[in-house]
This record gives structure tokens, sequence and C-alpha cells, in this order.
């Protein structure tokens, strides 16, 4: 039995209308710490316009956001900020990772900077560089409206499956407390292993 | 003035005994213990007219060759006047790390031994407000000490983790 549609009447999926609602305007919160924040002002100005993605209503206020892009490194006292900033924004919700620094700790291996803010938050999409450009801004809000639009529902059933952490497995590389390096006077042995008892 | 008039200046007014100078081109510093830092730095800013603190650190001399205290805070006076500078060191060895604080004479020096205090572990004695000011409050070691390592010991990674399910 074929239907007679009129012009102006389309059937879909109600999943799918979601979707297609949700990925094309996303509203970002941008949680900016630092200089990646300005490529982001840039992503949003008039030459590279995240307008055109349905991302321009850049809101300050997490409760008005769906989409948190985390722009820059964030400190250790920052992080709980972040935490809460993210809890405040109501679901559906996704998050951007903008940034070497924010992606892993980027150049700054150090005792204050988070290595990465997935060890303890959820990331949807993840954008190297640093700072990345404008484009690759906009190219990161395309992937997400894909993800949103391959796997979405009404009703946000597919983020409960995410339980378990995402954050990355610890490297090899990575120091025990009493091998960490530890600067010495003289800097040709830099960066050599130093033993804690000899100076 | 010159490096001798000013030597001169300190001399008469604080007592020969209580400092030492030293000078290398235009860089000259005056070297005092800590008993006597407070005077020498009141003499300068009162007498020799460096009304300005510019910078206040300290230095860590563990590794350091040929090293014969472990901590140096250093002052940075400069003369608005007529653009002089002079830099006044004091050592310090633990376990007595206390230093008179500088804010009576400087307004300025109110957050850099807010500094100093957070990365070294100096305590500045008179000073209205001695926390940490950069990192948070509850960190329990100084960071800029040689023996701290540089990737910490492990309170950057100590936070709850957020999965998505959690919402």
């Amino acid at each position: 039995m074929a239907l007679n549609l009129p012009e102006n009447v389309m059937m879909t999926r109600l999943d799918q209308l979601a979707n297609w609602v949700r990925a094309n305007s996303l509203w970002p919160m941008p949680f900016a710490t630092a200089c990646c924040g300005i490529e982001l002002m840039a992503a949003g100005a008039s030459r590279h316009d995240i307008a055109r993605f349905g991302a321009e209503v850049m809101r300050f206020s997490p409760r008005q956001c769906d989409l948190m892009i985390v722009a820059g490194r964030v400190v250790m006292k920052m992080m709980p900020v972040l935490q809460r900033v993210w809890l405040q924004m109501p679901e559906p919700k996704w998050c951007i990772s903008m940034g070497a620094c924010a992606c892993s700790g980027g150049v700054f291996d150090t005792y204050a900077v988070v290595q990465g803010i997935d060890r303890f938050m959820p990331v949807d999409v993840y954008i190297p560089g640093c700072p990345p450009r404008p484009e690759q801004i906009i190219q990161s809000v395309m992937d997400l409206q894909n993800k949103i639009q391959r796997g979405g529902t009404l009703n946000g059933k597919e983020f409960a499956q995410r339980s378990q952490s995402e954050a990355p497995r610890p490297l090899a590389l990575e120091l025990a407390p009493n091998e960490a390096i530890v600067a010495p006077g003289d800097f040709a042995n830099a960066t050599r292993l130093r033993d804690p008892q000899d100076p | 003035m010159a490096h001798d008039k000013l030597l001169a200046l300190l001399q008469e007014r604080c007592g020969a005994e209580s400092f030492t100078t030293s000078l290398f081109r235009d860089n000259q510093r005056v070297i005092a213990a800590p008993a006597r830092l407070f005077a020498i730095l009141e003499c300068l800013k009162l007498d020799a007219g460096f009304d300005m603190l510019a910078d206040l650190t300290a230095v860590d001399y563990l590794y350091y060759p040929d090293a014969k205290d472990r901590f140096g805070v250093v002052y940075a006076l400069l003369n608005t006047a007529t653009g002089e500078r002079v830099y006044v060191k004091t050592y310090l060895n633990e376990p007595d790390l206390q230093v008179p604080s500088a804010f009576p004479l400087w307004k300025g020096a109110d957050w850099m031994e807010r500094e100093v205090y957070d990365m070294y572990g100096i305590i500045f004695e008179g000073h209205p407000n001695l926390r940490r000011i950069l990192m948070p409050e509850e960190f329990a070691a100084f960071p800029l000490r040689k023996d701290y390592p540089l990737r910490g010991k492990g309170e950057r990674h100590n936070f709850p983790v957020l999965t998505r399910a959690d919402g």
C-alpha cells in the first residue's frame, strides 16, 4: 500500500529526527583555559565560521549547553572545576578535547598539569594540535555530528553503555615517583635517571 | 649612586659588619644575614632611595657545586629616580627557614612572598596572609625544591573518574 504523502510531509524514525536536530544545533560551552581558547574564538569568528554548523551559540552557562569544548591545559587546581561544570550540563551532552594539552598534557608533563582530561572525564572527539587550526575545530564538530547521527537515540540510551573509564592505559614509560627525573645541578646529565641516594 | 657611594652609605647607617657586597659590571649585590636583612632593606629603601621591590624570589642550591647554604632569598630593588638596581641576598639553611617579611616596606612583597612560600617552603615572619598562591591549598610539597621530581608525586592524578554513564 503506497502512502500518498503531500509534499511537505516526510517519514522518519524518531531517533533519526532527534539526531538530526541535536547534531545541527550543538551549543558549545567553551571551557577555554589557555592558548587554544584563542583558536576557538577564531573558529567562531567570521573567517572560519562555526555558526555554519549550528555551533554559534557559545553560552558560558553550562546549563544551556550541550557540547563542552575543553580548550587548553587543565591544571590540577582546575580539574575539580571542570568536573563540576561537566556535571552541571544537562543531557544529552558531548565533550570535545581540543589541543594537545587537553588530550594528553601536551608539552607540560609537570607536577601541576593533568595529563589528559580523558583520565577523569568522558571525551567524544579529540583534536590534536598546538593549537589546532580553526579548520580542524570545524572538522571535529563535523565528526561529532556524524557520530551523533550514526549512533544517537531519542532518550540518550547510548550514554548509559559507556560505564567504563575511557582513560588511556598507563604507558610503559610512566615512571614511579621514586624513579622520576629530578633536575640536577649539571644540565648535561639531565635526561638520565637519577639514583635518589646519590646527589 | 655608584657602588662605592652606596657601600659607604650602608656602612654608615647599618654598620659595616652586617653585610658584604660584590660588583660585576653594573650588577651590584648586597649579601646579608637573615637577622640583619630587614634593617638593610629598610636602609636601602629609606636612605638610598630604592623605592621599588622589583622581584622577590628564592634559589635552591641543593646540587649546586661549591654551595655552602641550601636556600638563597633574593630581593631585586630598583631606584625609580635613577634607574639603579641592587640585589639583596640572604642565605638560609634547614631547619630554620624563616626570614622577616618585607611587607611593611613594600606592599608588593605580599604575593611574591606567598609564591616563595608555596614553591620553596620559606616562612616569612610578619606576613599578613602566608598561604599558597599557585598550588592548591591542600598540596603537601614544595615543588620548586630540587629534590621534588618534575612530574610530581602523583598529586596531579588524584581525582575521581567520571564515566559517561554517571551523567
